[in-house]
Protein backbone atom coordinates (compact mmCIF):
# COMPACT_ATOMS: atom_id res chain seq x y z
CA UNK A 1 0.00 0.00 0.00
CA UNK A 2 1.23 3.20 -0.73
CA UNK A 3 1.67 5.97 1.60
CA UNK A 4 -0.84 8.29 0.04
CA UNK A 5 -3.41 5.38 -0.19
CA UNK A 6 -2.82 4.94 3.24
CA UNK A 7 -3.12 8.29 4.08
CA UNK A 8 -6.18 8.66 2.77
CA UNK A 9 -7.94 5.76 4.08
CA UNK A 10 -6.95 6.87 7.37
CA UNK A 11 -8.06 10.37 6.49
CA UNK A 12 -11.59 9.20 5.37
CA UNK A 13 -12.37 7.26 8.36
CA UNK A 14 -11.22 10.72 10.43
CA UNK A 15 -13.72 12.17 7.93
CA UNK A 16 -16.67 11.02 10.21
CA UNK A 17 -15.99 13.38 12.97
CA UNK A 18 -16.02 16.49 10.93
CA UNK A 19 -18.44 18.80 10.31
CA UNK A 20 -19.13 21.83 7.45
CA UNK A 21 -20.20 24.16 10.26
CA UNK A 22 -16.90 24.64 12.04
CA UNK A 23 -14.49 25.39 8.99
CA UNK A 24 -10.60 25.77 9.86
CA UNK A 25 -8.83 28.64 8.34
CA UNK A 26 -6.89 26.63 5.79
CA UNK A 27 -10.92 25.73 4.34
CA UNK A 28 -11.76 29.00 4.82
CA UNK A 29 -8.58 30.16 2.62
CA UNK A 30 -9.42 27.78 0.38
CA UNK A 31 -13.25 28.76 -0.29
CA UNK A 32 -12.07 32.49 -0.50
CA UNK A 33 -9.27 31.76 -2.86
CA UNK A 34 -12.15 29.46 -5.21
CA UNK A 35 -14.18 32.24 -5.34
CA UNK A 36 -11.41 34.76 -6.60
CA UNK A 37 -10.14 31.98 -8.91
CA UNK A 38 -14.17 31.78 -10.25
CA UNK A 39 -14.73 35.52 -10.23
CA UNK A 40 -11.42 35.70 -12.60
CA UNK A 41 -12.52 33.06 -14.41
CA UNK A 42 -15.79 34.96 -15.33
CA UNK A 43 -13.77 38.11 -16.38
CA UNK A 44 -11.78 36.35 -18.37
CA UNK A 45 -14.86 35.01 -21.26
CA UNK A 46 -17.04 38.48 -20.17
CA UNK A 47 -14.19 41.36 -20.47
CA UNK A 48 -14.54 42.92 -23.79
CA UNK A 49 -10.64 43.49 -24.27
CA UNK A 50 -8.84 40.67 -25.47
CA UNK A 51 -5.20 41.17 -23.59
CA UNK A 52 -7.10 41.91 -20.40
CA UNK A 53 -8.58 38.62 -20.75
CA UNK A 54 -5.55 36.51 -21.40
CA UNK A 55 -4.11 38.61 -18.08
CA UNK A 56 -7.47 37.18 -15.92
CA UNK A 57 -6.94 33.93 -17.30
CA UNK A 58 -3.21 34.51 -15.23
CA UNK A 59 -5.17 35.48 -12.32
CA UNK A 60 -7.90 32.49 -12.73
CA UNK A 61 -4.81 29.72 -13.34
CA UNK A 62 -2.60 31.25 -11.10
CA UNK A 63 -5.88 30.75 -8.25
CA UNK A 64 -6.27 27.34 -8.92
CA UNK A 65 -2.26 26.87 -8.43
CA UNK A 66 -2.94 28.46 -4.85
CA UNK A 67 -5.71 26.09 -4.39
CA UNK A 68 -3.51 22.93 -5.45
CA UNK A 69 -1.09 24.22 -2.80
CA UNK A 70 -3.79 24.49 -0.28
CA UNK A 71 -4.61 20.60 -1.08
CA UNK A 72 -0.60 19.84 -0.35
CA UNK A 73 -0.33 18.57 -3.78
CA UNK A 74 3.27 21.51 -3.83
CA UNK A 75 4.52 19.35 -7.14
CA UNK A 76 1.33 19.88 -8.99
CA UNK A 77 0.84 23.24 -8.23
CA UNK A 78 4.61 24.61 -9.56
CA UNK A 79 3.76 22.35 -12.29
CA UNK A 80 0.62 24.50 -13.14
CA UNK A 81 2.57 27.62 -13.10
CA UNK A 82 5.46 26.45 -15.03
CA UNK A 83 2.80 25.01 -17.61
CA UNK A 84 0.09 27.02 -17.62
CA UNK A 85 1.59 30.85 -16.51
CA UNK A 86 4.77 30.26 -17.54
CA UNK A 87 3.90 28.68 -21.22
CA UNK A 88 0.19 28.69 -22.68
CA UNK A 89 0.30 32.66 -21.47
CA UNK A 90 3.35 33.60 -23.31
CA UNK A 91 2.19 31.73 -26.23
CA UNK A 92 -1.42 33.04 -26.07
CA UNK A 93 -0.22 36.29 -25.38
CA UNK A 94 2.14 35.76 -28.38
CA UNK A 95 -0.46 35.09 -30.62
CA UNK A 96 -2.58 38.01 -29.46
CA UNK A 97 -0.03 40.88 -30.32
CA UNK A 98 0.95 39.16 -33.80
CA UNK A 99 -2.96 40.15 -34.31
CA UNK A 100 -2.01 43.35 -33.20
CA UNK A 101 -5.16 43.56 -30.83
CA UNK A 102 -5.89 47.08 -29.91
CA UNK A 103 -5.83 49.09 -26.41
CA UNK A 104 -9.42 49.04 -25.22
CA UNK A 105 -12.45 47.48 -26.52
CA UNK A 106 -12.49 44.94 -29.59
CA UNK A 107 -16.41 44.87 -30.50
CA UNK A 108 -15.70 42.91 -33.14
CA UNK A 109 -14.52 40.13 -31.16
CA UNK A 110 -17.74 38.79 -30.73
CA UNK A 111 -18.72 35.52 -32.68
CA UNK A 112 -22.66 35.57 -31.47
CA UNK A 113 -22.67 32.32 -29.87
CA UNK A 114 -22.87 33.45 -26.39
CA UNK A 115 -25.61 31.47 -25.63
CA UNK A 116 -24.39 28.52 -27.43
CA UNK A 117 -20.86 28.97 -25.35
CA UNK A 118 -22.94 29.41 -21.77
CA UNK A 119 -24.78 26.09 -22.34
CA UNK A 120 -21.72 23.86 -23.22
CA UNK A 121 -19.74 26.01 -20.14
CA UNK A 122 -22.55 25.28 -18.12
CA UNK A 123 -22.84 21.15 -19.31
CA UNK A 124 -19.03 20.74 -18.55
CA UNK A 125 -18.75 22.10 -15.32
CA UNK A 126 -21.76 20.38 -14.06
CA UNK A 127 -20.00 17.11 -15.30
CA UNK A 128 -16.68 17.92 -13.66
CA UNK A 129 -17.87 19.14 -10.34
CA UNK A 130 -20.26 16.08 -10.81
CA UNK A 131 -17.18 13.67 -10.90
CA UNK A 132 -15.09 15.38 -8.68
CA UNK A 133 -17.77 15.35 -5.95
CA UNK A 134 -18.86 12.10 -6.69
CA UNK A 135 -15.06 10.41 -6.22
CA UNK A 136 -14.15 12.33 -3.12
CA UNK A 137 -17.60 12.95 -1.29
CA UNK A 138 -16.80 13.58 2.40
CA UNK A 139 -12.56 13.17 2.02
CA UNK A 140 -10.64 15.18 4.21
CA UNK A 141 -6.83 16.00 4.20
CA UNK A 142 -4.99 15.32 7.32
CA UNK A 143 -2.89 18.73 7.49
CA UNK A 144 -0.69 17.70 10.67
CA UNK A 145 0.91 14.10 9.39
CA UNK A 146 3.21 13.74 6.64
CA UNK A 147 2.76 16.01 3.58
CA UNK A 148 0.16 13.80 1.01
CA UNK A 149 1.00 15.30 -2.21
CA UNK A 150 4.71 15.86 -1.86
CA UNK A 151 6.61 15.05 -4.96
CA UNK A 152 7.75 11.92 -3.86
CA UNK A 153 3.82 10.35 -3.14
CA UNK A 154 2.77 11.95 -6.58
CA UNK A 155 5.51 10.04 -8.51
CA UNK A 156 5.16 6.96 -6.81
CA UNK A 157 1.01 7.04 -7.39
CA UNK A 158 1.70 8.37 -11.04
CA UNK A 159 4.28 5.54 -11.91
CA UNK A 160 2.66 2.62 -10.26
CA UNK A 161 -1.11 2.86 -10.52
CA UNK A 162 -1.37 5.62 -13.08
CA UNK A 163 1.39 4.60 -15.36
CA UNK A 164 -0.93 3.80 -18.49
CA UNK A 165 -2.69 6.50 -18.60
CA UNK A 166 0.11 8.37 -17.96
CA UNK A 167 2.08 6.58 -21.31
CA UNK A 168 -0.94 6.92 -23.59
CA UNK A 169 -1.21 10.73 -22.73
CA UNK A 170 2.57 11.27 -23.64
CA UNK A 171 1.85 9.46 -26.47
CA UNK A 172 -1.06 11.61 -27.39
CA UNK A 173 1.15 14.47 -26.89
CA UNK A 174 3.74 13.29 -29.36
CA UNK A 175 1.52 13.02 -32.11
CA UNK A 176 -0.23 16.23 -32.13
CA UNK A 177 3.63 17.75 -31.66
CA UNK A 178 4.23 15.67 -35.28
CA UNK A 179 1.02 16.98 -36.52
CA UNK A 180 1.82 20.52 -35.80
CA UNK A 181 5.15 20.40 -37.36
CA UNK A 182 3.85 18.55 -40.52
CA UNK A 183 0.56 21.26 -40.92
CA UNK A 184 3.36 24.04 -40.33
CA UNK A 185 5.69 22.72 -43.49
CA UNK A 186 2.83 22.07 -45.17
CA UNK A 187 3.47 24.88 -47.67
CA UNK A 188 7.54 25.10 -47.48
CA UNK A 189 7.92 22.95 -50.68
CA UNK A 190 6.88 25.86 -53.00
CA UNK A 191 8.63 28.70 -51.10
CA UNK A 192 12.12 26.76 -50.11
CA UNK A 193 14.16 29.64 -51.33
CA UNK A 194 12.53 31.90 -49.14
CA UNK A 195 13.52 30.30 -45.85
CA UNK A 196 16.89 29.33 -46.84
CA UNK A 197 18.35 32.62 -47.39
CA UNK A 198 16.14 33.57 -44.12
CA UNK A 199 18.60 31.02 -42.30
CA UNK A 200 21.51 32.34 -43.68
CA UNK A 201 24.13 32.52 -40.70
CA UNK A 202 25.52 35.73 -42.50
CA UNK A 203 28.30 37.66 -40.05
CA UNK A 204 28.96 36.90 -36.59
CA UNK B 1 13.20 31.50 18.50
CA UNK B 2 9.43 31.46 18.25
CA UNK B 3 8.19 30.72 14.62
CA UNK B 4 6.91 34.45 13.33
CA UNK B 5 10.24 35.70 14.54
CA UNK B 6 11.93 33.46 12.71
CA UNK B 7 9.86 33.84 9.64
CA UNK B 8 10.02 37.55 9.54
CA UNK B 9 13.74 37.18 10.01
CA UNK B 10 14.33 35.14 7.07
CA UNK B 11 12.13 37.24 4.82
CA UNK B 12 13.94 40.69 5.98
CA UNK B 13 17.34 38.88 5.27
CA UNK B 14 15.90 37.71 1.96
CA UNK B 15 14.72 40.84 1.28
CA UNK B 16 18.19 42.88 1.93
CA UNK B 17 20.19 40.38 -0.18
CA UNK B 18 17.48 41.07 -2.98
CA UNK B 19 18.41 44.57 -2.68
CA UNK B 20 21.91 44.84 -1.56
CA UNK B 21 23.81 41.82 -4.37
CA UNK B 22 21.77 43.46 -7.38
CA UNK B 23 23.46 46.94 -7.10
CA UNK B 24 26.91 45.08 -6.52
CA UNK B 25 26.54 43.29 -9.25
CA UNK B 26 25.26 46.41 -11.36
CA UNK B 27 28.73 48.24 -9.75
CA UNK B 28 30.88 45.56 -10.75
CA UNK B 29 29.12 45.61 -14.18
CA UNK B 30 30.17 49.69 -13.91
CA UNK B 31 33.75 48.97 -12.88
CA UNK B 32 34.58 45.47 -15.36
CA UNK B 33 32.61 47.21 -18.78
CA UNK B 34 34.88 50.59 -17.75
CA UNK B 35 38.39 48.63 -17.71
CA UNK B 36 37.85 45.79 -20.19
CA UNK B 37 37.04 48.73 -22.43
CA UNK B 38 40.27 50.73 -21.47
CA UNK B 39 38.50 53.65 -19.56
CA UNK B 40 37.96 54.27 -15.27
CA UNK B 41 34.29 54.69 -14.84
CA UNK B 42 32.31 56.63 -12.60
CA UNK B 43 34.51 58.17 -10.40
CA UNK B 44 32.84 60.89 -8.50
CA UNK B 45 30.08 59.78 -6.73
CA UNK B 46 30.58 59.26 -2.98
CA UNK B 47 34.32 59.39 -3.33
CA UNK B 48 36.35 56.10 -3.55
CA UNK B 49 35.90 55.01 -7.13
CA UNK B 50 32.69 56.23 -7.64
CA UNK B 51 31.37 53.53 -4.93
CA UNK B 52 27.85 55.69 -4.87
CA UNK B 53 27.12 55.71 -8.33
CA UNK B 54 24.15 53.31 -8.18
CA UNK B 55 22.55 55.16 -5.10
CA UNK B 56 23.22 58.59 -7.16
CA UNK B 57 21.06 56.93 -10.32
CA UNK B 58 18.31 55.56 -7.68
CA UNK B 59 18.16 59.32 -6.27
CA UNK B 60 17.62 60.38 -9.85
CA UNK B 61 15.41 57.67 -10.88
CA UNK B 62 13.00 58.50 -7.68
CA UNK B 63 12.90 62.53 -8.80
CA UNK B 64 12.19 61.94 -12.42
CA UNK B 65 8.58 62.48 -13.76
CA UNK B 66 6.58 59.19 -13.74
CA UNK B 67 5.04 59.35 -17.30
CA UNK B 68 2.50 56.92 -18.33
CA UNK B 69 1.71 57.40 -22.47
CA UNK B 70 -1.74 59.27 -23.39
CA UNK B 71 -2.61 55.88 -25.41
CA UNK B 72 -1.13 53.64 -23.26
CA UNK B 73 -3.46 51.00 -21.36
CA UNK B 74 -3.15 52.73 -18.08
CA UNK B 75 -3.26 50.15 -15.63
CA UNK B 76 -1.35 47.18 -17.13
CA UNK B 77 1.34 49.91 -18.15
CA UNK B 78 1.44 50.45 -14.58
CA UNK B 79 1.12 47.16 -13.08
CA UNK B 80 4.02 45.28 -15.44
CA UNK B 81 7.43 46.73 -13.69
CA UNK B 82 5.89 44.95 -10.13
CA UNK B 83 5.13 41.59 -12.25
CA UNK B 84 8.72 41.88 -13.65
CA UNK B 85 10.35 42.26 -10.22
CA UNK B 86 8.38 40.29 -7.79
CA UNK B 87 8.96 36.54 -9.15
CA UNK B 88 12.99 37.19 -8.87
CA UNK B 89 12.15 37.95 -4.93
CA UNK B 90 10.20 35.05 -4.59
CA UNK B 91 13.07 32.61 -6.28
CA UNK B 92 15.58 34.13 -4.09
CA UNK B 93 13.32 32.48 -0.88
CA UNK B 94 14.08 28.76 -1.92
CA UNK B 95 17.78 29.74 -3.03
CA UNK B 96 20.14 27.52 -0.14
CA UNK B 97 23.10 29.67 0.91
CA UNK B 98 25.21 26.88 3.15
CA UNK B 99 24.12 23.87 4.58
CA UNK B 100 21.06 23.17 7.08
CA UNK B 101 18.23 25.03 7.39
CA UNK B 102 19.41 27.78 8.59
CA UNK B 103 20.63 29.27 5.15
CA UNK B 104 17.81 28.98 3.22
CA UNK B 105 14.87 31.13 3.54
CA UNK B 106 12.70 28.25 3.15
CA UNK B 107 13.27 24.64 2.31
CA UNK B 108 10.42 23.99 -0.49
CA UNK B 109 10.08 20.45 -1.15
CA UNK B 110 9.75 20.52 -4.59
CA UNK B 111 12.64 23.70 -5.22
CA UNK B 112 13.73 22.91 -8.66
CA UNK B 113 10.33 23.28 -10.09
CA UNK B 114 9.53 26.62 -8.16
CA UNK B 115 12.36 28.58 -8.85
CA UNK B 116 11.81 27.75 -13.09
CA UNK B 117 8.14 28.19 -12.92
CA UNK B 118 7.98 31.20 -10.75
CA UNK B 119 11.59 32.90 -12.79
CA UNK B 120 8.98 31.90 -15.94
CA UNK B 121 6.46 34.02 -14.49
CA UNK B 122 8.62 37.44 -14.41
CA UNK B 123 8.60 37.37 -18.46
CA UNK B 124 5.16 38.26 -18.27
CA UNK B 125 5.61 41.44 -16.92
CA UNK B 126 8.34 42.33 -20.51
CA UNK B 127 4.95 41.35 -21.96
CA UNK B 128 2.60 43.71 -20.16
CA UNK B 129 4.77 45.95 -20.89
CA UNK B 130 5.76 45.76 -24.50
CA UNK B 131 1.42 45.63 -25.30
CA UNK B 132 0.07 48.31 -22.88
CA UNK B 133 2.87 51.04 -24.25
CA UNK B 134 0.73 51.31 -27.78
CA UNK B 135 4.16 52.01 -29.22
CA UNK B 136 5.12 49.55 -32.18
CA UNK B 137 9.18 49.43 -30.50
CA UNK B 138 7.29 48.58 -27.41
CA UNK B 139 5.38 45.51 -29.33
CA UNK B 140 7.93 44.45 -31.44
CA UNK B 141 10.59 44.56 -27.92
CA UNK B 142 7.32 42.32 -26.39
CA UNK B 143 7.13 40.02 -29.58
CA UNK B 144 10.81 39.40 -29.42
CA UNK B 145 10.69 38.68 -25.54
CA UNK B 146 8.01 35.83 -26.06
CA UNK B 147 9.66 33.81 -28.60
CA UNK B 148 13.11 33.97 -26.77
CA UNK B 149 11.41 32.94 -23.79
CA UNK B 150 9.05 29.94 -25.30
CA UNK B 151 12.57 29.01 -27.34
CA UNK B 152 14.72 29.08 -24.20
CA UNK B 153 12.71 27.73 -21.29
CA UNK B 154 12.68 23.72 -23.12
CA UNK B 155 16.51 23.50 -22.86
CA UNK B 156 16.72 24.94 -19.10
CA UNK B 157 13.72 22.53 -17.88
CA UNK B 158 15.58 19.88 -19.47
CA UNK B 159 19.02 20.44 -18.00
CA UNK B 160 17.66 20.82 -14.50
CA UNK B 161 15.81 17.71 -14.90
CA UNK B 162 19.00 16.37 -15.52
CA UNK B 163 20.28 17.50 -12.54
CA UNK B 164 17.20 16.47 -10.50
CA UNK B 165 17.89 12.94 -11.90
CA UNK B 166 21.33 12.67 -11.24
CA UNK B 167 21.13 13.76 -7.59
CA UNK B 168 17.20 12.03 -7.38
CA UNK B 169 15.56 14.61 -5.80
CA UNK B 170 14.02 18.24 -6.61
CA UNK B 171 14.91 19.71 -3.86
CA UNK B 172 17.74 22.97 -3.68
CA UNK B 173 19.79 21.56 -0.40
CA UNK B 174 18.52 18.19 -1.50
CA UNK B 175 20.66 18.23 -4.85
CA UNK B 176 23.63 20.54 -3.24
CA UNK B 177 24.24 17.77 -0.35
CA UNK B 178 23.91 14.65 -3.10
CA UNK B 179 26.73 16.61 -4.77
CA UNK B 180 29.91 14.94 -5.36
CA UNK B 181 32.99 16.50 -7.59
CA UNK B 182 33.01 14.29 -10.10
CA UNK B 183 29.38 15.56 -11.07
CA UNK B 184 31.48 18.53 -12.49
CA UNK B 185 32.70 16.48 -15.58
CA UNK B 186 29.66 14.51 -15.82
CA UNK B 187 27.16 17.76 -15.71
CA UNK B 188 28.99 20.07 -18.03
CA UNK B 189 26.99 20.30 -20.74
CA UNK B 190 24.07 20.43 -19.14
CA UNK B 191 25.64 23.36 -16.81
CA UNK B 192 26.74 24.99 -20.36
CA UNK B 193 23.04 24.77 -21.36
CA UNK B 194 21.70 26.01 -18.57
CA UNK B 195 23.49 29.03 -18.10
CA UNK B 196 23.67 30.40 -21.80
CA UNK B 197 19.18 29.40 -21.85
CA UNK B 198 19.44 31.47 -18.34
CA UNK B 199 21.01 34.27 -20.10
CA UNK B 200 18.82 34.49 -22.87
CA UNK B 201 15.94 34.31 -20.77
CA UNK B 202 17.02 37.08 -18.83
CA UNK B 203 17.78 38.78 -22.05
CA UNK B 204 21.24 39.39 -21.27
CA UNK B 205 23.83 40.61 -24.52
CA UNK B 206 24.89 38.57 -26.82
CA UNK B 207 21.08 37.43 -26.09
CA UNK B 208 19.73 41.11 -25.98
CA UNK B 209 17.64 41.09 -28.86
CA UNK B 210 13.88 42.02 -27.57
CA UNK B 211 16.01 45.46 -26.29
CA UNK B 212 18.26 46.01 -28.94
CA UNK B 213 18.67 49.33 -28.91
CA UNK B 214 20.10 50.45 -32.24
CA UNK B 215 17.05 49.02 -33.53
CA UNK B 216 14.01 48.85 -31.50
CA UNK B 217 15.12 51.26 -28.86
CA UNK B 218 14.87 49.81 -25.42
CA UNK B 219 12.09 47.10 -26.25
CA UNK B 220 9.48 46.65 -24.15
CA UNK B 221 10.57 49.28 -21.87
CA UNK B 222 10.88 52.10 -24.06
CA UNK B 223 8.12 53.91 -23.02
CA UNK B 224 8.98 53.93 -19.09
CA UNK B 225 10.62 56.18 -17.40
CA UNK B 226 11.81 57.09 -13.47
CA UNK B 227 11.07 54.74 -10.70
CA UNK B 228 9.25 52.35 -12.76
CA UNK B 229 12.39 52.01 -15.17
CA UNK B 230 14.42 51.70 -12.35
CA UNK B 231 12.60 48.87 -11.08
CA UNK B 232 12.58 47.08 -14.93
CA UNK B 233 16.84 47.85 -14.68
CA UNK B 234 16.90 46.02 -11.00
CA UNK B 235 14.57 43.19 -12.07
CA UNK B 236 17.50 42.45 -14.67
CA UNK B 237 20.57 42.69 -12.09
CA UNK B 238 17.90 40.80 -9.53
CA UNK B 239 17.76 37.91 -12.56
CA UNK B 240 21.76 37.91 -12.64
CA UNK B 241 21.92 37.05 -9.36
CA UNK B 242 19.11 34.14 -9.29
CA UNK B 243 20.61 33.07 -12.37
CA UNK B 244 24.29 32.66 -11.19
CA UNK B 245 22.94 31.34 -7.92
CA UNK B 246 20.88 28.83 -9.50
CA UNK B 247 23.72 27.62 -11.44
CA UNK B 248 26.13 27.29 -8.85
CA UNK B 249 23.45 25.51 -6.43
CA UNK B 250 22.52 23.05 -9.44
CA UNK B 251 25.88 22.52 -10.88
CA UNK B 252 28.85 23.72 -9.19
CA UNK B 253 28.16 22.15 -6.00
CA UNK B 254 27.00 25.08 -4.14
CA UNK B 255 28.94 25.13 -0.62
CA UNK B 256 30.97 22.37 -1.29
CA UNK B 257 34.36 23.33 -1.97
CA UNK B 258 37.82 22.33 -1.73
CA UNK B 259 38.71 23.35 1.73
CA UNK B 260 35.66 23.87 4.40
CA UNK B 261 32.52 23.37 3.39
CA UNK B 262 30.33 27.03 4.00
CA UNK B 263 28.28 29.63 2.47
CA UNK B 264 31.27 31.66 1.72
CA UNK B 265 31.89 29.08 -1.53
CA UNK B 266 28.46 29.95 -2.98
CA UNK B 267 28.65 33.26 -2.47
CA UNK B 268 32.28 33.59 -4.41
CA UNK B 269 30.88 31.15 -7.34
CA UNK B 270 27.92 33.16 -7.59
CA UNK B 271 29.96 36.23 -8.00
CA UNK B 272 32.23 34.66 -10.35
CA UNK B 273 29.28 33.38 -12.67
CA UNK B 274 27.76 37.17 -12.56
CA UNK B 275 31.43 38.48 -13.81
CA UNK B 276 31.26 36.24 -16.81
CA UNK B 277 27.92 37.49 -17.40
CA UNK B 278 29.52 41.13 -17.33
CA UNK B 279 32.70 39.45 -19.39
CA UNK B 280 30.22 37.89 -22.07
CA UNK B 281 28.24 41.15 -22.46
CA UNK B 282 31.37 43.24 -23.09
CA UNK B 283 32.93 40.81 -25.59
CA UNK B 284 30.04 39.28 -27.92
CA UNK B 285 27.88 41.04 -30.52
CA UNK B 286 24.32 40.77 -30.19
CA UNK B 287 22.99 37.94 -32.06
CA UNK B 288 20.19 38.15 -34.93
CA UNK B 289 16.40 36.59 -34.03
CA UNK B 290 16.99 34.44 -36.31
CA UNK B 291 20.44 33.15 -35.19
CA UNK B 292 19.06 33.23 -32.04
CA UNK B 293 16.23 30.61 -32.48
CA UNK B 294 18.78 28.31 -34.78
CA UNK B 295 20.84 27.88 -31.63
CA UNK B 296 18.03 27.45 -29.03
CA UNK B 297 16.33 24.71 -31.34
CA UNK B 298 19.13 23.26 -33.00
CA UNK B 299 22.03 23.04 -31.03
CA UNK B 300 20.81 23.66 -26.96
CA UNK B 301 17.80 21.58 -27.10
CA UNK B 302 19.98 18.39 -28.64
CA UNK B 303 23.10 19.14 -26.33
CA UNK B 304 20.22 19.17 -23.18
CA UNK B 305 18.50 15.76 -24.63
CA UNK B 306 22.00 14.15 -24.73
CA UNK B 307 22.66 15.38 -21.22
CA UNK B 308 19.77 13.83 -19.63
CA UNK B 309 20.42 10.55 -22.28
CA UNK B 310 24.11 10.61 -20.34
CA UNK B 311 23.07 11.42 -16.79
CA UNK B 312 20.09 8.38 -17.49
CA UNK B 313 23.11 6.01 -18.57
CA UNK B 314 25.45 6.36 -15.44
CA UNK B 315 22.71 6.46 -12.78
CA UNK B 316 21.64 3.10 -14.43
CA UNK B 317 25.69 1.50 -14.82
CA UNK B 318 25.53 2.74 -11.24
CA UNK B 319 22.82 0.65 -9.81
Amino acid sequence: MTPASTALATAAAGAAERGFLSPTGVEIAFVLVGLATLGAAVVTVTTRQLVHAALWLVVALGGIAVEYLLLTAEFIAWVQVLIYLGSVIVLLLFGLMLTKAPIGRSPDADSGNRWVALGVAAVAASALVWVVVDAFRTTWIDLDGPVQGSTQVTGEVLFRHWVLPFEALSVLLLAALIGAIVLSRKDTADTAAAPADATDQGER
Amino acid sequence: MNDALDVALRLLVVFAVFLVLPLIVGQTEHKVMAHMQGRLGPMYAGGFHGWAQLVADGVKFAQKEDVVPAGADRRIFQLAPAVALLPYLLVLIAIPLGPGEGAVGQVIDAGVFFVLAVMGVGVLGSLMAGWASANKFSLLGGLRTAAQLLAYELPMLLTAASVAMAAGTVSLPGIVDAFEWWWLPWQIVGALVFFTAGLAELQRPPFDMPVADSEIIFGAYTEYTGLRFALFLLAEYAGIVVLCALTTVLFLGGWHGPVADGWVWTLLKTAVLAFVVIWLRVSYPRLREDQLQKLAWTLLIPLALAQIALTGIVKVAMN
